[in-house]
């Protein structure tokens, strides 16, 4: 556990009653945490106080006579005596609210808070009862949109500052702002620049009134006809708590939840949004099987299960191969781990769909960050993806660190990066180059000296990851063995997808059996063996090499579970082949999508806030993801798919219930023995638990190694980087994220741009080993020189898969 | 009554070009400056500042050297020169800055050398073109002549002075207001503590001062604190520039001693009431402040403590003169007008409450008014600054609020029958 320095105490008076809170810390939250609630509107407690509403004024005793002050800024001391209802404070509370109302439009019957809201709540609590105001109310323009997600009702808004501090202080980009001055105070956009932020969405959620409210909720529903219930979004592997809200079994609105270890409350916009996939028309309600003319057709469960167990009965288990099971729960994924090693046995199981970081790097790591480790830090190196772009939740972390905590950061990456506007120190490079950058930095080599200085300063959270699809995965193992060189180093290393290090932990990888264990951990293995019987004894193919096999004929039959590997992989071409080569392949999905329209099966999955079960985050923290609405049609959990399946099979899953499962993992994965459901879904660790290394964890060796990418005869290397908005099936398929996708385009260092004598914004040809891109060029400033960047995961961009290196010219061909 | 012209000699001298460096070094200007620069050291001069026991002339009128002492050791510090002066009547540091620009230069070099600041500000209230511009031009003067700059005199202190002119906003003459306004951010004053003193401009110990006050400090540097502190009033010493405005014979600023009554500021001073009416009322020390009226107030003196003694403040000495044939009701609305005008918006008592006040008013001005409204114009007073006490209690970050409360209990007080007559007006039927 991270430690942190405890507090001095003081003790101060509420209310007649002495308590103990922290020095320094505001009335108002010393007041709520023993018990007296204090109304309020502009106070939050993740913001700096502004003390702009007044609502929470209180009486304190000074040696100059009782005070009236807001108690949001109030710092408690010693002996200091509080006074939170006398009659000056009433009598305050009450003008205030009537201030609050006289120019409030009172529209509750047809306003999305109405039920929910603080100054509905308050004015019953501490309101006058009645109005004085006979004059005209202020007027504006009903909503008016301040982006494609959010509008504003600005004859609602109380003006407490509350969005637009969110957006300077915690998302940092401050597109909205108040405008005019006293009554005419309004908060708007600039012109021409909406409030197109990826955070948008936190605003509305903690507007105290229905001043801002979010497209895909408006007129959804009144608030005292939703059920709600805690969960984790699966959106990237930060875990973040989040409820998830229905009204007549459809979820309606996803809020965040103060998860203290991850994401604060915070959301981003594509977390809270990406909700409307679960109910779109193209989920799938029944197993398909595609017939002799290539058609698929709807099928009973029974056909289904019985071909499925046919095909992957008929041919050897080794010759048969899994991908995926990162957006499973670990239950899920448990019941596909061992259905693949006892029922199936084969060894070629990999969660991940190779374009990530060896699974020992990414669960066996001794010196592994908790994310409260960002917080913890002196100096943050981030070498891995944009945050921003690839894990909202924890850009956030490490901008609230380095903004409000003073850590110091430095940022490693081809281009311009989320974070570059708070870093310490920045190094942009050329994707390839990466090896040579991190000898320098590692060496006495003078370039590097500040970064160094920095690194040497105090406690360090090195964060690693691949910066792009580009760039070789022995490039964050070599920044990772670099950092974990550096005394008393933490190593937080990214893998992306929703579950990814709960299905590693759970044994879908080719190296990993449940728990951690290596598969050439003898002694473990034969451990698991004592439940499972005999298992496979060598270590498995990862994506790739499955790929490969498939090609190549040495494997037959694949499952895909919530996988794409056409879309989502590393080489799309590959994977084409590789499909297509397959004698047999079945998919486990929600929707139809690139991969599986070469499967012989498809079988209906339940998804999120479908199914129950477990998750495991970037930092090895286990929370409990709930079900509160049925899967469309006739689709199922997938440990209930694989249960039924290995009793056709002949085998024996005995998956009876997810808590069952839940149970065995406990028993028979050594770095879960101390998980169960009942810890993380009550009492104190509902903020999850981090699983501890556990007995299974083999120490592991780093070379830091150089990719060598490099571009000759004037090429430019590709950085192929992902953005937050992509192409892909759920952002697809949720309205109103799907038409956020960037437009494409070309980014080119200005020098590199002009040695080719192109302009910025014209439309150009870039052309990689086996595909081209007509598309408009960028110049971009923030780029390596000698680097192209395309965003790796638009609809239209994504083909060009594994290519490394490209050539840019004018599309025109006119020179 | 013998005293010296301690701020306003050399304009009466040099009527045309006091403003001229040329001019002021002529009349001795920047002596004080080499004096310092040469043989004192800064604590010489906070000590002669203390000794002087100046009050702030901005309108809080806080001891300026005690304010000095409260100057965090962290570096760099930051002098700034309040010249937002826009309290309405007053327009004292407008003839300071335009007319004797290089005596508020000299008192900045001073009190930066004093204070340990190498960047000082001048922050003019943007609608004074005039004196920003001869500040300005004043500044460049004086940095021609090596008086600003790098290693002043040789003496080894740098100083450079930047003039900024606001941006029309009242509530910047508030001094964290000034701070954000300086700095980028919206003029909306700050939340304190921290004072300036400790983290004021871009978080650094900075101190804040009014045009008068700085302008005070070559005379009182030259001749010492204890001249200063012998002229005027025990408790409030020195001469000040009051901005006499309204129904007198005599308009415009006078300095003078401390300690004078209202009614020899008013009758000997200010001339007496035009058309030698009776007079009415008046503002003591600003639109903030609460009125005063002859039947209570002409022989109180005009020192911080009396003045505050009576409910009202000296503020920042603009005395505004009301005969009897003003209409007190309009008056009021008026000046809420203006502070409902200039609210920053971010306390919820003064954005609602003060444009409130204007309608009500505005509405019993008009014949709309109802009996009713008068405790409401109370009751909303006392929601904005409760229990209506001098000195105010708020509800509100800064006073502006509450300076929006003075006219309405001003005339609630002294003119209550003028309130209830103007809501009988309107009770009555439009036919009669």
């Amino acid at each position: 556990m991270p430690e942190r320095q405890p507090a001095e105490m003081v003790t101060i008076t509420i209310d007649g009653a002495a308590v103990e809170v922290p020095a320094g810390e505001m009335i108002i939250k010393s007041a709520e945490d023993s018990g007296t609630y204090i109304p309020r509107f502009c106070y939050h407690p993740r913001m700096k106080p502004v003390g702009m509403c007044r609502m929470c004024l209180v009486e304190v005793e000074t040696p100059r006579g009782r005070i009236l002050t807001t108690a949001c800024n109030m710092p408690a001391a010693e002996e200091m005596i509080v006074d939170t209802q006398s009659e000056v404070v009433q009598k305050a509370q009450e003008g205030i609210l009537e201030f609050l109302l006289i120019n409030h439009p009172l529209d509750c019957p047809v306003c999305d808070k109405g039920g929910e809201c603080p100054l509905q709540d308050q004015t019953v609590a501490y309101g006058p009862g009645e109005s004085r105001f006979v004059e005209e109310k202020r007027h504006y323009e009903k909503p008016i949109p301040l982006s494609d997600l959010v509008l504003m009702d600005r004859e609602r808004c109380i003006l407490c500052a509350r969005c637009t501090r969110f957006s300077e202080e915690v998302s940092g980009d401050p597109l909205i702002e108040f405008v005019g001055r006293g009554y005419s105070t309004q908060v708007i956009t600039f012109p021409d620049e909406p409030f197109a932020s990826y955070f948008s969405g936190n605003t509305v959620e903690i507007c105290p009134v229905g001043a801002l409210t979010a497209k895909p909720y408006r007129f959804k529903a009144r608030p005292w006809d939703l059920d709600a219930i805690e969960s984790v979004s699966m959106v990237d592997s930060s875990g973040a708590s989040v409820s998830i809200e229905t009204s007549q079994n459809e979820v309606v609105r996803i809020n965040g939840i103060d998860n203290d270890k991850t994401n604060h409350g915070w959301l981003s916009d594509k977390d809270r949004f990406i909700f409307q996939a679960i109910h779109s028309d193209e989920r799938l309600m029944t197993p398909m099987i595609r017939n002799e003319a290539g058609v698929l057709h709807a099928a009973t469960w029974g056909e289904a299960l019985d071909l499925v167990a046919d095909q992957l009965g008929s041919v050897r288990g080794d010759e048969v191969a899994s991908i995926g099971g990162a957006n499973s729960t670990n239950e899920e994924a448990f019941a596909l781990s061992k259905f693949l090693r006892t029922v199936v046995v084969t060894p070629h199981v990999d969660a991940q769909v190779g374009d990530s970081l060896r699974p020992e790097l990414l669960v066996g790591l001794s010196n592994r960050a908790e994310i409260d480790d960002i917080d913890l830090a002196d100096t943050i190196l981030l070498w891995a993806g944009d945050l921003k772009e690839e894990f909202p939740s924890l850009y956030l972390r490490v901008r609230h660190a380095v903004t409000e905590l003073g850590a110091k950061l430095i940022v490693v990456h081809p281009r311009r990066a989320g974070l570059d506007d708070v870093a310490t120190l920045t190094v942009r490079y050329r994707p390839g180059d990466g090896g040579e950058v991190l000898r320098k930095l590692a060496s006495n080599d003078e370039k590097y000296a500040a970064a160094r200085n920095l690194l040497s300063e105090g406690k360090v959270t090195a964060i690693v990851g691949l910066p792009g699809r580009t760039e070789d995965a022995a490039l964050p193992e070599a920044v990772a063995a670099y950092a974990n060189s550096l005394p008393g180093a933490k190593i937080l290393p990214l893998a992306r997808r929703g579950n990814v290090f709960g299905a590693l932990d759970m044994g879908l990888a080719p190296t990993l059996l449940p728990g951690r264990v290596h598969v050439g951990n003898a002694a473990g293995r034969a451990e698991l063996e004592s439940h499972w019987g005999p298992l496979p004894a060598d270590a498995g193919r990862d994506t790739n090499g499955i790929l490969a096999g498939l090609v190549s004929g040495e494997l037959k039959a694949l499952l895909m579970v919530g996988a794409d590997p056409v879309r989502d992989g590393r080489d799309p071409r590959e994977a084409r082949r590789a499909l297509s080569s397959a004698d047999f392949v079945v998919s486990f999905d929600m929707f139809l999508n690139d991969s599986n329209q070469y499967a012989s099966v498809i079988l209906p999955v339940d998804g999120f806030a479908e199914t129950e079960g477990s998750v495991t985050n970037v930092e090895g923290r286990v929370q409990k993801v709930n079900r509160i609405v049925p899967g469309p049609g006739q689709s199922r959990a997938l440990w209930s798919i694989l249960d039924e399946l290995s009793v056709r099979m002949g085998g024996q899953l005995g998956a009876g219930n997810a808590a069952a499962i839940a149970k065995e993992i406990a028993t028979v994965a050594p770095a879960y023995r101390s998980f169960n459901w009942d810890r993380i879904e009550w009492g104190p660790e509902r903020d999850g638990v981090v699983m501890p290394d556990g007995d299974g964890v083999q120490p592991l060796q780093y070379e830091p190694s150089d990719p060598g990418l490099k571009a000759a005869g004037g090429r430019l290397t590709l950085h192929f980087g992902r953005v937050l908005y992509d192409g892909g099936t759920r952002i697809a398929h949720s309205p109103s994220l799907a038409a956020l996708a960037p437009d494409p385009a070309v980014h080119l260092h200005p020098r590199d741009a002009s040695a080719l004598a192109l302009s910025d914004g014209q439309i150009v040809d870039v052309v990689g080993d086996e595909a081209s891109l007509h598309l408009p060029l960028r110049i971009d400033a923030t780029m390596a020189e000698g680097a192209a960047y395309i965003p790796a995961n638009l609809d239209s961009t994504w083909v060009f898969g594994a290519t490394q290196v490209v050539s840019i010219a004018n599309a025109g061909g006119g020179e | 009554m013998s005293f010296p012209l301690i701020l306003t000699q050399r304009m009466i001298d040099h009527p045309a070009d006091s403003h001229l460096i040329d001019v002021y070094e002529g009349a001795g200007g920047y002596d004080v400056m080499r004096k310092v620069l040469s043989g004192m050291t800064p604590e010489q001069v906070v000590a002669e500042v203390k000794s002087a026991n100046i009050q702030g002339r901005g309108g809080a009128a806080f001891p300026a050297g005690i304010k000095w002492g409260f100057l965090a050791p962290a570096e760099p510090r930051y002098l700034v020169v309040n010249g937002d002066e826009s309290e309405p009547g007053t327009f004292k540091d407008r003839q300071l800055l335009e007319r004797d620009p290089h005596q508020l230069i000299e008192g900045v070099i001073i009190s930066s050398f004093a204070l340990g600041v190498n960047h000082a500000f001048i922050y003019i209230r943007g609608e004074y073109p005039k004196p920003a511009r001869r500040v300005q031009q004043a500044v460049e003067a004086a940095y021609a002549k090596g008086h600003l700059g790098h290693n002043i005199m040789g003496s080894g202190f740098d100083l450079d002075v930047t003039v900024h002119l606001g941006g029309g906003a009242y509530i910047c003459g508030e001094e964290t207001a000034l701070l954000n306004s300086l700095e980028g951010l919206r003029g909306e004053p700050r939340l304190k503590p921290p004072f300036p003193a400790v983290e004021g401009l871009y978080a650094k110990p900075t101190i804040v001062n009014n045009v008068e006050t700085i302008s005070n400090i070559p005379w009182i540097i030259d001749n010492g604190g204890e001249a200063f502190a012998a002229i005027g009033d025990e408790n409030s010493v020195g001469t000040r520039l009051f901005s006499l405005s309204g129904h007198l014979k005599k308009p415009g600023n006078v300095e003078v001693p401390m300690g004078l009554t209202w009614r020899e500021l008013i009758y000997d001073i200010g001339g007496g009431i035009r058309d030698d009416r009776e007079l009415k009322t008046w503002v003591p020390g600003g639109a903030s402040a609460p009125w005063f009226v002859p039947e209570h107030h002409l022989d109180v003196k005009v020192t911080k403590d009396d003045v505050a003694h009576a409910g009202s403040m000296l503020g920042s000495g603009a005395v505004i003169v009301m005969d009897e044939t003003t209409n007190v009701v309009a008056a009021a609305h008026r000046i809420v007008k203006f502070f409902a005008h200039e609210s920053c918006g971010q306390c919820t008592p003064c954005r609602e409450g003060t444009t409130w006040l204007e309608n009500i008013l505005w509405r019993l001005l008009n014949g709309a008014g109802r009996q009713s409204d008068i405790e409401l114009l109370l009751d909303i007073c006392d929601n904005i600054s409760p229990g209506l006490a001098w000195p105010p209690k708020m509800t509100t970050i800064c006073p502006l609020g509450p300076s929006a409360v003075s006219p309405i209990t001003s005339i609630m007080t002294h003119f209550r029958d003028e309130v209830q007559a103007m809501v009988d007006l309107a009770a009555e039927p439009a036919s009669a």
